[in-house]
């Protein structure tokens, strides 16, 4: 063996033969984060590529794309594109999200002018033996992705909903497309036909003739657009799809990470007493003449080799965790961003060469401070009994903890970087570092307060953690993170979920909500029919809402545009306001009131004008007030309905408000509709209990994998809290020892333990319930409302923060009790027989 | 006050060992006692039998007037509490406590009020040379001194006796002196029994009466 061997197995030899069950804990905390990082990326991954590779599909060879309200535009400007001579070809589109009949789901129509897509979306025109299928109404092609999804194959029949009537389309085969989007396809003026849009475009794909220049000509089409539409390229369109479920990919990654920083502060606990253990040896072999830059190499090293072995089994993991998630649940993770989409799982050596490295630097971080210190010690002192807490001396300065908070406090304020709440995250970061860093300075003022007990056994245990703050203060910095992430989250995940239960109150007053069709936005109400559930017995009071989607800004998606009856006099009876309503003078132009994602992502705020493309043309609207919307992260815009009609002449709607006449049921009011309306099966009829379940319930799945992203975070952190007082109580067994010499029970042992880890414990508790409030507050108002413009409520969920106090109390009393019996079960008589 | 009667002790094993083989030994009470012996020849097995800590197969432990073999591990402990002063090879003074809080360990474990307590440990501080130490943290002491400490603690409750494990065995040769002297001092002060295990011949010529231990049994033996 060389000297170098030789010297480094003296330094971690020691360690990885007398520790090994604490260092397979650490690696498997490090596995544990890399693989939930890894997994979270490549399912994004998987997801995006699908997704851009299926619009990418659909856009075929298009250079730019004319888009503009989600219920169509004049389809006039056609003519006028397909003439432009810059332009080689214009392929119309219309499209439609058709309500499939008997399901909750709707499916995309595309309709195309079949030899207009062939030249530029060749992937949305369908193959058939009978060309004249291609422009025959009611018959349609299907994806390959959509016919496996509702096992409707060529032959069969489709059955959508358009208006309140069922629509049966048969299907002549499949489209060309290769990707595993599932959308329909039918001729565009069946589908026009069909769905009530005739006369109206959804979008134009253009491709320029050769050597075109896309740039010039995207600037002479936008002069003369009508309002509300916007010229864009394909890769413009597949941006914003990746922005819009950028904020919920980047939380989630977010969260894999601090599975991962507990899983080095994990790391740091075990190496920090360890390496405190070890702390005479290394002292000989430095009076031996190891030099200090060794010691910290050889120290970091054995944390490099901890992250490494746990970085390579967490790749292995989150690669195996991926692909099964992707098997069994698609690549939705919870917000619907994805839903149906289902890619294979792709290694991606980018995302491995990040978290291993993320891995690693975790793991050398945990052991490069304790290190430091390790090496930094003189060998004489350190050889000495009681030198221990010289080790953890340095981190008694209050000065950089103070410091990380006051930045922390101050990163609060700032505004999001990119529309992502870097800052807040940052923040956050900073208060747990800040605090994580006073935790002995707390540990000691919180001990020194504390009245000294009669009884000896919990004198000595109170005599201990006041002689060892710095010891206290490593062994609590896993439980002071968890508690504090655990509490955040708990109470933002409440806070939302109340706000929310709030909101669903305030905005459904009615007694029942009927909608034309419960998915697509290919139903409404005619005005007949409008009249018809308006006379109907049951009903005392009726209505009626219309949606649609607009571009406020190009290269923006679209908001919704509800018009619905506003009361004039207090449209806060009417709007979950949030402030007061602007008093409008005579002479101002109509209302619109704005979602606070308006404001977030426009800044438009009340008193401002604000030009809303309707009808092709720009209305002049003035901001009267802002209301809080939970349902369109996006942003939402009410203006009165009345106003709508007038403007666009449009006397459709899409859903009802219906209030019972005194004694009528539910039930009997759905008779009456099934009886009176032809359309009753297709339509959708709630209750707001109904309601409110149904958005709680998506509520809920919203958040699954948060929690399940915390719980694994939270697990890595009670690993920490147990293993740490298990090394804390197993590496005091002499002292154990020669207090049973001098006449202390088996029982006063054990008691005197009981005290210092509830003690220890309802510090980290306490500390880490006051930090997780303050974190709650940042993902409240600023790391939520940056990421998802959601305004919410603080509430404090009493009940499930007591129950974690009592359960996280309840283990370390389990766990110290545990140690306790294994350190009393060695040898006292041997015990006292060993170097201090 | 000690009274071992053939007393033997075997330790089980892959390699089954017995280390005393019908020991009888009787000390007088106010005596320092010294046995010498090579290593692993059962010195401190002889120690833990006289204190409790482990059981004889064979024979009878009494120590001041309590059979130890009748007692159960709550009893002994009480014994231990009451009776018994230990002084460690490797001091055992806990790292954490001040000197003072080190010493008046087995008061508060007897539960002493705090104030005649406070002054029996200043006395025994006194008494050892480290009146003005009291406040110190053991990190800062000498080796020596920590030693010191420890016989004042193994003293401070006026045990009827303390047992030395090689008490001198981390010390230099002056310490060591200083350290057995005192030892000797302080045992005859307060009227305890004293038995001390060594290697150092230095140190057991100190001792009233001293022991050798060897395989074939215990002898006296004068130095």
């Amino acid at each position: 063996m060389s000297a170098g061997l030789a010297i480094a197995w003296a330094v971690l030899g020691g360690a990885f033969g007398s520790h090994r069950g604490r260092l397979a804990l650490s690696v498997l905390a490090i596995a544990l984060g890399v693989a939930l990082g890894f997994a979270v990326a490549l399912i994004n991954e998987a997801a995006i590529a699908e997704f851009s590779g299926g619009m990418r599909s659909l856009s075929g060879s298009a250079d730019l794309v004319v888009r503009g309200p989600r219920n169509g535009f004049d389809e006039a400007l056609y003519p006028r594109l397909a003439r432009d001579p810059d332009i080689a070809v214009a392929s119309p589109v219309v499209e439609v999200d058709a309500r499939i009949a008997g399901r909750d789901d709707a499916l995309r129509v595309y309709g195309v002018d079949a030899f207009r897509a062939a030249a530029v979306t060749p992937a949305l025109v369908g193959t058939t033996k009978d060309a004249l299928d291609l422009l025959r109404p009611g018959t349609v092609f299907m994806s390959p992705a959509a016919a496996a999804w509702l096992d409707v194959h060529p032959g069969a029949t489709l059955r959508v909903q358009s208006g309140t009537h069922a629509l049966p389309l048969a299907v002549a085969g499949y489209v060309r497309a290769e990707s595993g989007e599932r959308f329909a396809v039918m001729d565009i003026a069946a589908a026009q036909d069909a769905f009530a849009r005739i006369g109206s475009l959804s979008r134009i794909d253009l491709r320029l003739r050769p050597g075109g220049d896309a740039a010039a000509l995207r600037e002479r089409i936008v002069a003369a657009l009508p309002a509300g539409l916007e010229v864009a390229t394909p890769d413009d369109n597949a941006a914003l799809t990746r922005r819009l479920s950028r904020s919920y990919r980047v939380n989630l990654n977010v969260l894999a990470l601090v599975a991962l920083f507990t899983g080095g502060l994990l790391v740091f606990s075990t190496q920090a007493l360890s390496i405190v253990r070890r702390r005479s040896q290394f002292a000989l072999l430095r009076t031996l003449g190891l030099s200090r830059t060794r010691l910290i190499a050889l120290l970091v090293g054995e944390g490099a080799l901890v992250g490494a072995a746990g970085s390579l089994a967490g790749l292995a993991g989150g690669y195996l965790l991926a692909d099964a998630v992707l098997r069994v649940f698609g690549a939705d993770l919870g917000a619907g961003f994805f839903r149906g989409v289902a890619p294979d799982v792709a290694f991606d050596i980018r995302a491995a060469a990040i978290f291993a490295m993320l891995g690693i630097v975790a793991a050398l971080l945990g052991s490069y401070l304790p290190a430091r210190e390790a090496a930094a010690a003189t060998p004489a002192a350190a050889l000495k009994a009681g030198d221990e807490q010289h080790a953890f001396a340095r981190l008694r300065s209050p000065l950089p903890g103070a410091v990380l908070l006051t930045a922390g406090a101050a990163a609060a304020w700032l505004p999001p970087v990119g529309g992502l709440p870097l800052f807040g995250y940052g923040a956050i970061a900073l208060l747990l570092f800040g605090t994580l860093l006073l935790l002995p300075r707390i540990a000691a003022w919180v001990l020194a307060a504390m009245p000294r007990p009669h009884a000896i056994a919990p004198a000595l245990a109170l005599e201990q953690l006041r002689g060892a703050p710095g010891q206290a203060g490593v062994s609590l910095a896993t439980t002071v993170a968890s508690v504090s992430l655990m509490v955040s989250m708990a109470i933002m995940v409440a806070s939302f979920r109340q706000s929310l239960d709030d909101w669903l109150l305030r905005v459904l007053p009615a007694n029942v909500y009927v909608r034309a069709a419960a998915a697509g936005d290919s139903a409404y109400f005619s005005v007949d029919e409008q009249r018809r559930l308006a006379s109907i017995d049951a009903v005392a009071r009726i209505a009626f809402l219309r949606t649609q989607g607009i571009v406020l800004e190009d290269g923006q998606p679209h908001v919704t545009l509800l018009a619905r009856d506003l009361p004039a006099a207090d449209p806060s009876a009417a709007l979950p306001l949030v402030g007061t309503a602007l008093s409008l003078r005579a002479g101002d132009p109509p209302p619109v009131y704005v979602s606070e994602a308006i404001v977030d992502l426009y800044g438009i705020r009340p008193g401002a004008r604000l030009h809303l493309p309707l009808d092709g043309k720009q209305r002049n609207f003035v901001v009267a007030g802002v209301w809080r919307d939970y349902a369109r992260q996006q942003g939402a815009l009410v203006i009165d309905r009345s106003e709508y009609t007038r403007i666009t002449g449009d006397a459709t709607a899409t859903d009802a408000a219906v209030w019972l006449a005194p004694d009528v049921t539910v039930d009997e009011f759905r008779r009456q509709v099934d009886a009176r309306m032809p359309g009753a099966a297709r339509m959708s009829i709630a209750t707001p209990g109904e309601i409110r379940v149904r958005s709680l319930r998506i509520f809920d799945r919203t958040f699954a994998v948060t929690y399940a992203l915390l719980a694994a975070a939270i697990v890595i952190g009670l690993f920490g809290l147990s293993s740490s007082i298990g090394a804390l109580v197993l590496a005091r067994r002499r002292e154990f020892g020669m207090l049973r010499h001098l006449g202390l029970t088996r029982r006063q042992i054990a008691v005197m333990l009981a005290t210092e880890g509830f003690a220890v414990s309802s510090i980290g508790l306490a500390v880490g319930l006051l930090l997780g409030f303050l974190m709650s507050l940042i993902l409240i108002h600023v790391v939520n409302r940056q990421s998802f413009h959601w305004g919410m409520t603080l509430h404090l969920p009493w009940g499930s923060l007591a129950a974690l106090v009592l359960a996280l109390l309840a283990l370390a009393l389990a766990t110290t009790v545990v140690s306790a019996r294994q350190a009393m079960g060695h040898d006292a008589i041997r015990a006292v027989k060993d170097d201090w | 006050m000690i009274h071992l009667d053939r007393v033997s002790k075997r330790f089980p094993g892959p390699r089954p060992r017995t280390v005393l083989d019908g020991i009888t030994l009787a000390i007088p009470r106010g005596l320092l006692v010294a046995i010498l012996g090579e290593s692993g020849v059962g010195k401190s097995t002889l120690l833990n039998l006289i204190a409790g800590l482990e059981r004889a197969d064979a024979g009878s432990v009494t120590v001041a007037g309590s059979e130890l073999d009748r007692l159960d591990d709550d009893a002994l402990t009480r014994f231990r509490r009451e009776k018994v002063g230990f002084v460690f090879q490797a001091f055992h003074v806990l790292p954490y406590l001040s000197v003072a809080r080190n010493v008046g360990l087995p008061l508060a474990l007897l539960g002493h009020d705090r104030a005649p307590a406070e002054d029996r440990v200043q006395a025994m501080l006194a008494a050892v040379g480290l009146a003005d130490r009291g406040e110190s943290m053991p990190r800062e002491l000498s080796g020596g001194e920590l030693q010191r400490t420890a016989i004042a603690r193994a003293l401070v409750h006026r045990p009827a006796i303390v047992l030395a494990d090689e008490p001198t065995g981390n010390l230099d040769p002056d310490s060591a002196a200083g350290v057995i002297g005192l030892l000797r001092e302080r045992l005859h002060e307060e009227g305890a029994t004293g038995v001390l295990v060594t290697h150092s011949r230095a140190a057991a010529a100190r001792a009233d009466r001293v022991y050798t231990l060897s395989a074939s049994g215990l002898d006296p033996t004068s130095l």
